[in-house]
């Protein structure tokens, strides 16, 4: 049992589902914005989304190509580590199981790169079997710069800075690698459901 | 175990919960004050880290939050500043409730991409609005406690000079030649004044850039936003801009 923090009930309890709202964490309405840089923005006639690394068959698309493959609204909810979660989002995007059908490779992990230098590694297996897409619309919007637009990734079973904003691709990874911030301490999985915040946790 | 080989590399320890000993409380202007705590082990933090503070209610209810350390790395005593937030659910209670003598349940440090040491020299240009100050204040005072003299500025942007958190400290070390402290009051100001009235701009901005060396931008989501883009277009690298952001939520 934790100490008791004395004079203190609590305001918010019991103001979402308690099956979706993972240990820690409370509800906000508004979409906080968290990034470590200035929001990067690569005009779309520069921008291309590859899969790279340890893949026989390495793959591009240009963001013409990119939109043209199917797409999908998904509807999920969202945990970020610094507490806050986000019930029902509503997203555009196409599935990673899509950019995934034909790329034969072997390796485990991918690291998700991004504009601005960002990376976060996942195991593979967490981005197929429509765990994972790369978004391009919220809110029936494309994407704004500020949330990562005009793609990031959305990998909702994990805390959110598993989904890259501004990402570029995926490298396949034989060795797993920690990313930006699983280097500066956070947790290398990061599932919001077993509080795995930071290193050790 | 390619994994675990990888990660112990890193050797990253885990961040534990402790409880810290509320030993001081000081009101920084109406709406801020600063929790001072005395530790049992603390592993130490570089200036623009933070920590998570968790309450616990009778019945096993629980909240936590993050918030900036305040104070530097050589202080006695690690401290947070804390903005209470009428809707919030953590603020109010750091803020109102809290007491010298009860305990404080926390962990950390946490972050240290946002983070300053004096041996990475600079110049160094510190951007803070409202209570983003917080962790460029620890900053300033890791310069001060090692007698650095990397040419410093902060620009500070409050609604008004009563809104100014560690205001008197910040006068004080304004004595340093090497440390410039502007003000940009956004909402009033008061008669005669002569710093800056307005929101920060590219041309304010242009003022106070250095040609070389860090910024770090802490403040709301659009104050972050407008000052990275604006540090950009005054000739700032991407990766000369360091940023950590907080939403009108939180609490």
């Amino acid at each position: 049992m934790s100490y008791v923090s004395r004079g203190f009930r609590g305001r918010r309890r019991g103001e979402g589902p308690s099956d979706r709202i993972p240990p820690g964490q409370y509800l906000v309405d508004d979409f906080p914005v968290l990034s470590a840089g200035p929001t990067p923005r690569t005009p779309l006639d520069q921008w291309d989304f590859v899969i790279t690394g340890a893949v026989a068959n390495p793959k591009r698309w240009t963001w013409e190509e990119f939109r043209a493959l199917p797409s999908e609204t998904i509807r999920k909810d969202i945990h970020c580590v610094t507490k806050w979660s986000k019930l029902d989002t509503e997203w555009e995007g196409v599935s990673v199981d899509t950019l995934f059908e034909d790329v034969e490779t072997s390796a485990d992990y991918v690291t998700q790169f991004s504009d601005g230098g960002y990376t976060t590694n996942v195991p593979l297996e967490d981005l197929l079997d429509g765990k994972a897409w790369v978004a391009f619309g919220f809110g029936g919007e494309p994407l704004e710069a500020e949330h990562g637009g005009p793609a990031r990734m959305l990998v909702p079973h994990l805390y959110f800075w598993k989904s890259a904003k501004w990402v570029r691709g995926l490298r396949l990874m034989e060795e797993d690698e920690p990313g930006f911030w699983e280097t500066l301490g956070y947790h290398n999985y990061g599932d919001p459901w077993r509080e795995q915040r930071y290193w050790g946790d | 175990m390619a994994r675990a080989a990888v990660l112990g590399r890193l050797a990253l320890t885990p961040v534990r919960w402790q409880l810290g000993d509320v030993a001081g409380l000081v009101e920084e202007t109406p709406r801020v004050k600063t929790v001072e705590l005395d530790l049992r082990e603390w592993p130490g933090h570089k200036a623009g880290q933070h920590v998570d503070v968790r309450l616990t209610a009778e019945d096993g209810y629980q909240a936590q939050r993050s918030y900036s350390i305040a104070s530097a790395p050589e202080d006695e005593r690690l401290a947070i500043t804390v903005e209470r937030l009428d809707d919030g659910e953590v603020s109010p209670y750091l803020a109102e409730e809290l007491m010298v003598g009860d305990k404080l349940e926390l962990r950390g440090p946490i972050g240290g991409y946002f983070a300053w040491d004096t041996d990475e020299g600079g110049p160094l240009l510190l951007l803070g609005g409202g209570s983003g100050v917080v962790p460029l204040m620890s900053m300033l005072r890791h310069r001060a406690a090692r007698g650095s003299e990397v040419p410093t500025r902060l620009l500070y942007s409050a609604r008004s000079l009563d809104d100014v958190i560690y205001r008197e400290e910040l006068e004080r070390l304004a004595g340093d030649d090497n440390l410039d402290v502007l003000y940009t009051l956004t909402r009033s100001h008061p008669p005669g004044w002569t710093g800056y009235a307005r929101r920060v701009d590219d041309e304010m901005l242009r003022e106070v850039a250095f040609r070389e060396g860090l910024a770090f931008v802490c403040g709301p989501t659009r104050f972050v936003e407008a000052v990275a883009d604006g540090l950009v277009a005054v000739g700032y690298g991407p990766e000369r801009v360091k940023t950590e952001r907080f939403g009108p939520t939180g609490g």
